[in-house]
């Protein structure tokens, strides 16, 4: 009975506060469809739906020239799956009213000797007109537009011509899924990790049962990683998950390495779970928990990570408070390795970024939990 | 800290049978002195009533006691380990009960027990006849795969103690364990209580009903944060001519400048 600090201890103690922790999770189905929900509706979601991918993206075609060429080109708009040609017409002024009343998204004007300059000029022009209010949707039509312009060209044999080359790095198919699955991953992790976690440790402040845990002999430290084991855990399931469903619902493959992906990822979970315990340490209701992990933790990921707004084009001081954002790096890590097939190698800097975080804020929870405590 | 120490030893080789000890214990918050030089002794299997009225220092002191506060001066002895050096070993010799309602509602009445008999350490042999002993004392034999937050509100408080009392602690403390729960199940209640006492477990428990101190073996009236009075509870109603404990404590109170939380 007295070597209550033994190693059999601390063991049988890790062991029933760990299980306690899993019939939370299980009995609460709230809890178990924000886990486990959360994930597919949002990759399947990004996936699918809020993709920036082209798809029957609608468009008129004013062609001037009517003639062999243009015709060629408009068919090859049409064929491709991309493309719907809603009207062919010679009347520019049709293009603004249409785009005014949102019919379409794109206006290709082919002048009046469309085909005579292509075979006798150096070049032939091809207006595209996009609608600049939607800028990202907007550039990706472009590229779209240009590409299908270069393949024609190309199919032509015309080799005295300049066609801009466009090519995407990376994501040939110009598939919308590369771009939404990492920000997906470090999106899902971070709720996962930083909310349930605050929540579940401070709901045990709130209830009152925080208290009986102090007071017992388990150590506050063992307590709190007891908290979160369950939840690294959990995360690792989601993890599981959100690949399983990108590679085999989204066909985006794992390039690189899965077991530099997983371990980097394993890492960044910590990193969330750091926050979390920060966070329940700081605050006293499970809303209030909630709510500084939603504002300050799922805010950020999505508009300081890079996966919805390019942090290039943010004003300075955004970019400087994107550096603070964990999911920031990790967004480049997955990117890296899982889009791109890069080695450790290429993300150590991000690597060595997330372990300094975790760091420091598990320093400052100790230090916070400390104070707390006497 | 040496002089806790070198206090601490003469303490006990003097007084064996004693569970709590303190001398002139107090927490100040700032300019706020919350509990002030508190000194009491409790005998070991005593139950020791601890009164006061809202914000009088009760739970910052009995925080103190269990080790949740650390004292900003004075001496305090729990069960045989100094409270500043002895937090280990002192926590292993005492139960707890909150003034919240402090089990899972989510989790079945065994698997309550086996996680608070899994974070005290018990083995798994010991905590089998522990808990099985606990759910015959209460009669429970065909709720143990019940939701505890199923269970009224008497018998949550009656298995809060019990799981409180499962590694058999030195001293349990209770705070306000019998709040929003009827008279009936009060006296349950406190024949648990009369029962640990007689198993040689001290009870040291805070309460607001006057009926309770009457129960108790000693109790003290504390008054903004100092102990105004501490005796028997028919030597106090001697001391204060009176027949009932409500008028003690009112006497007492009458004079307090804190008031509320």
């Amino acid at each position: 009975m007295d070597n209550t600090s033994g190693f059999s201890v601390v063991r049988n103690q890790l062991f029933s506060f760990v299980r306690k922790e899993f019939y939370h999770v299980l009995r609460d189905k709230k809890v178990l469809l924000i886990l486990f929900g959360m994930p597919i509706v949002q990759v399947l979601l990004f996936g699918f739906v809020l993709s920036n991918e082209v798809k029957d993206t609608r468009i008129i075609v004013i062609d001037g020239a009517h003639d062999e060429a243009s015709r060629q080109l408009i068919s090859k708009l049409e064929a491709s799956r991309y493309f719907q040609v809603d009207n062919i017409s010679s009347n520019e002024s049709e293009i603004e009213p249409t785009f005014r009343q949102g019919k379409i998204k794109a206006a290709i004007v082919f002048p009046l000797n469309f085909q005579h300059d292509l075979q006798h000029g150096n070049s032939a022009q091809v207006q595209i007109i996009t609608d600049g209010t939607d800028v990202n949707a907007a550039n990706t039509i472009n590229s779209y537009i240009i590409s299908i312009i270069h393949d024609f060209s190309s199919q032509e044999k015309i080799p005295y011509r300049i066609i801009p080359e466009v090519r995407m790095l990376y994501n040939p198919q110009l598939l919308g899924a590369p771009n939404f699955v990492p920000g997906v991953m470090a999106m899902v992790l971070m709720l996962v990790c930083v909310m349930m976690t605050a929540v579940a440790i401070v709901k045990e402040k709130e209830m009152g049962t925080m208290e009986v845990l102090l007071v017992s002999p388990m150590r506050p430290l063992l307590v709190i990683i007891s908290k979160a084991v369950p939840y690294l855990l959990l995360s690792l399931v989601n993890l599981s998950i959100i690949i399983l469903l990108s590679v085999y619902v989204l066909d985006v493959p794992v390039k690189g390495s899965v077991v530099l992906l997983l371990s980097l990822s394993t890492l960044f979970i910590i990193t969330c779970l750091a926050l979390g315990i920060l966070i329940s340490i700081q605050t006293d209701s499970q809303q209030a928990a909630m709510f500084a992990s939603l504002i300050g933790m799922l805010l950020p990921t999505i508009m300081l990570s890079g996966f919805m707004f390019p942090i290039e084009n943010m004003p300075w001081p955004l970019q400087l408070i994107s550096n603070i954002a964990p999911s920031r790096w990790y967004y480049i890590i997955v990117k890296d390795v899982m889009i791109k097939g890069a080695g450790f190698s290429s993300v150590w800097k991000e690597t060595l970024i997330l372990v300094t975080m975790t760091i420091v804020l598990l320093a400052i929870s100790m230090k916070k939990f400390k104070i707390r405590l006497a | 800290m040496k002089m806790c120490l070198f206090h601490f030893r003469e303490m006990e080789s003097t007084n064996n049978n004693l569970s709590i000890q303190t001398e002139k214990l107090t927490k100040r918050f700032g300019d706020f002195t919350a509990v002030n030089e508190i000194t009491l002794e409790v005998r070991k299997g005593e139950i020791f009533g601890f009164l006061g009225a809202n914000g009088a220092g009760k739970t910052t002191a009995m925080r103190m006691l269990c080790g949740l506060s650390k004292p900003t001066a004075g001496k305090a002895v729990i069960a045989g380990y100094d409270v500043y050096k002895g937090t280990e070993q002192i926590k292993k010799r005492i139960g707890y009960m909150s003034q919240k309602f402090s089990l899972y509602e989510d989790l079945t009445i065994i698997e309550n027990v086996s996680f608070f008999g899994g974070i005290y350490g018990i083995t798994s042999s010991q905590l089998k006849i522990n808990s099985e002993a606990l759910i015959n004392r209460l009669g429970l034999e065909n709720e143990t795969k019940k939701l505890v937050g199923s269970l009224p509100l008497g018998w949550k408080q009656k298995l809060a103690f019990s799981v409180a009392i499962l590694h058999q602690p030195e001293i349990v403390f209770l705070d306000e364990p019998t709040g929003g729960v009827d008279p009936v199940t009060r006296r349950q209640f406190w024949d648990l209580i009369y029962d640990a006492s007689d198993a040689g477990i001290t009870v040291f428990v805070t309460t607001h009903y006057l009926d309770e101190a009457e129960y108790c073996n000693r109790i003290s009236i504390m008054v903004d944060g100092s102990i105004a009075a501490l005796d028997t509870p028919s030597n106090l109603k001697k001391k204060f001519a009176t027949e009932s404990m409500d008028d003690v404590f009112y006497e007492l109170a009458r004079g307090a400048k804190r008031t509320g939380d």
